[in-house]
C-alpha cells in the first residue's frame, strides 16, 4: 500500500485545509493541535468527515495517538487496509 | 526554585478566557445563590431574581410531600449510609426506591446511582469492554463521552440526530450491528431538540443493535406517563436501557437505569461508578420515591409546565429571538457570540432574571447561547416579567 500513501496524505491535507488558517505548510510533522490549534471538537467532527470520504470506521479512541498529520495519515491508511482485508475475507 | 513545567500550563487557553469574563465584572459560571426562596426564586448579589435557567421543571425542589419524606427520613435513618451499595450502603429504602422506578418504567430491573453523571458512567462502562462498539450521537453528553471513554469500547460518533448517519456508520462495522450500541439522549440539554427515536429504532431493529436512551431532561416531561422521550415517540420496547437523574424533573440528586434484560443485574457486581461510591442518602432517596409517586399520580404539573414552556416560547420568539428548538422545557436562544451572549445574559440578571450562559467548547457546533429553562412552578406573573425583561434588553441592544 505505500503507494497510496502520497494519496492519503494528500487527502488529509484537503481535509485539514479549511482549519488551517494561518496558511501554514501541511506536512507529514504538522503537529495537528498545537500548530492548527484546532480545538477537541473540531477534530471530532473532521474524523467524521474523514471517515466518509474513505468510507471507513474510525473509532475516536484511535485519536489518542494522533498527533501529527502524518499520524492522521497512518491511522486512516491502516484502517482502509483493515477495511480491505475484511472485505476480502 | 520555579518548577517550568507547571502542571497547570494546559489550562492556558481555559485561564484567558476565565480573565475576558472576569473582566467584565461577573463570573457566570461560579453564580452564587445567596439564599433560594422557592423553586422558582432565588436572591443573587442581595437580590431577589426569577430563575429561569435551572433543571427544575417540574418545581418538586420545594414540593411539601417530597420535603416531608426528607425531613422524616432524616429522623429514622440519619444525614448519610457512609458506604456503597454493596457494602453497608443499601438501605430498604433503596431496594424501596429501585422496585418504584422499575415499576414506573413497566421494567424488569432498576439500578439506582448516586448522581446523574455516574448512571451514565456506570451503565457504559460497566456494560462495555473492548471489542465491543459503542456508537454516540455527536450532541451526547459529556457523561455519555467519558463513560465510553472509560469502557474501553470503540467509539464511533454519528451526525446529530441522524439516522441515515447512523445507518451508514453501522453499516461499516466489520462485526454490524452484534456487539454494537447505540446511545443517544431523549432532549438536548443545551438546544432543547427531541431525538428522532422512532427512526433511531428501526435503524437499530435493522443491525440488530442495542440502544439506550438518556432521558435524563426528558423524564416527567415527555410521554403520556412522563417517562419520556420514548415513551412519546412509542418505541419504549426498542430501548434496551433507559438511564435518568434525579436531579432534573425529580427535583433531588441521583440516577438510575433500568432494563428488561435478564442479565442487567450483574451489573451491581460490574459497573465501578456503581460499586465504588457512598450510595445517595436516605432523605435524598425518601425525596426522590416521594417524587416519583406524584408523578405517577398526576399529570397536573406536566400540563402546567407545557403551559408555561408555550406561552414562553411563544413570547420570547415574537421579540425576533432566534429560539434553537420547538417549544419544550428547554428554551436555548441563539446568541451572535459569546460577547453577545454574555451582556445579554448580564443585562437579564440586572432585570433579576437568572439564565444560564452557555458558550463554546460546552455547546454543539460552536454556538453561544442563553439556555432557559421552564417550570410549572412559573406563575403567570414571573412569565410576564421574564418576556418584558427580554424585550427590554432587546431594545436596548
Amino acid at each position: 500500500m505505500a503507494g497510496d500513501s502520497p494519496t492519503v496524505l494528500d487527502g488529509i491535507r484537503e481535509q485539514l485545509a479549511p482549519y488551517n488558517k494561518n496558511g501554514i505548510e501541511l506536512t507529514e510533522a504538522t503537529d495537528i493541535n498545537a500548530d492548527l490549534n484546532i480545538d477537541s471538537v473540531a477534530i471530532l467532527d473532521l474524523l467524521m468527515t474523514i471517515e466518509d470520504a474513505y468510507d471507513i470506521s474510525i473509532p475516536i479512541n484511535l485519536l489518542a495517538d494522533v498527533r501529527t498529520v502524518g499520524d492522521l495519515a497512518d491511522t486512516v491508511r491502516k484502517r482502509i487496509e483493515s477495511g480491505m482485508k475484511s472485505g476480502a475475507a | 526554585m520555579k518548577n517550568s513545567a507547571d502542571l497547570f500550563d494546559k489550562f492556558s487557553a481555559l485561564e484567558e478566557t476565565r480573565e475576558k469574563l472576569l473582566g467584565g465584572g461577573l463570573n457566570p459560571f461560579h453564580i452564587r445563590m445567596d439564599s433560594v426562596k422557592s423553586a422558582t426564586q432565588a436572591v443573587i448579589d442581595g437580590r431577589d431574581v426569577i430563575l429561569f435557567g435551572t433543571n427544575n421543571y417540574l418545581g418538586l425542589t420545594f414540593d411539601p410531600a417530597c420535603m416531608a419524606a426528607a425531613r422524616s427520613a432524616i429522623d429514622a435513618e440519619g444525614t448519610g449510609t457512609t458506604g456503597s451499595r454493596i457494602a453497608n450502603g443499601t438501605y430498604a429504602l433503596h431496594q424501596e426506591l429501585e422496585a418504584a422506578i422499575a415499576a414506573f418504567y413497566k421494567r424488569r430491573s432498576a439500578m439506582v446511582f448516586s448522581t446523574g453523571y455516574q448512571a451514565n458512567l456506570g451503565v457504559l462502562a460497566g456494560l462495555l469492554g473492548p471489542g465491543d462498539t459503542v456508537l454516540i450521537d455527536a450532541d451526547n453528553h459529556a457523561s455519555i463521552y467519558d463513560g465510553c471513554r472509560l469502557s474501553g469500547a470503540d467509539i464511533v460518533r454519528f451526525r446529530h440526530n441522524d439516522a441515515a448517519d447512523l445507518d451508514r456508520r453501522l453499516g461499516r462495522l466489520e462485526t454490524g450491528g452484534a456487539r454494537a450500541m447505540i446511545v443517544v439522549e431523549g432532549i438536548y440539554s443545551m438546544m432543547g431538540d427531541c431525538a428522532p427515536l422512532a427512526e433511531f429504532a428501526e435503524v437499530k431493529a435493522r443491525h440488530g443493535a442495542y440502544m439506550m436512551v438518556d432521558e435524563a431532561h426528558s423524564l416527567g416531561v415527555y410521554g403520556a406517563h412522563g417517562r419520556g422521550n420514548a415513551e412519546a415517540c412509542a418505541v419504549e420496547e426498542a430501548v434496551d436501557f433507559v438511564v435518568g437523574t434525579f436531579s432534573k424533573s425529580l427535583g433531588a440528586i441521583g440516577g438510575f437505569a433500568v432494563s428488561n434484560h435478564p442479565k442487567f443485574e450483574l451489573l451491581r457486581l460490574a459497573s465501578r461508578p456503581y460499586m465504588f461510591t457512598a450510595s445517595p442518602s436516605p432523605s435524598n432517596v425518601a425525596s426522590v420515591l416521594e417524587a416519583l409517586r406524584l408523578i405517577a399520580s398526576t399529570d397536573r404539573h406536566r400540563v402546567r409546565l407545557w403551559q408555561n414552556a408555550r406561552v414562553l416560547h411563544r413570547g420570547i420568539a415574537a421579540l425576533g429571538l432566534d429560539i434553537c428548538a420547538a417549544p419544550g422545557p428547554i428554551i436555548a436562544v441563539r446568541m451572535a457570540g459569546p460577547a453577545q451572549a454574555f451582556d445579554f445574559w448580564k443585562r437579564l440578571l440586572d432585570h433579576r432574571i437568572y439564565t444560564n450562559l452557555a458558550i463554546p467548547p460546552g455547546t454543539p457546533n460552536g454556538i453561544s447561547m442563553l439556555r432557559c429553562s421552564v417550570s410549572s412552578a412559573h406563575g403567570d406573573a414571573q412569565i410576564e416579567t421574564i418576556i418584558a425583561g427580554f424585550a427590554s434588553v432587546v431594545k436596548a441592544l
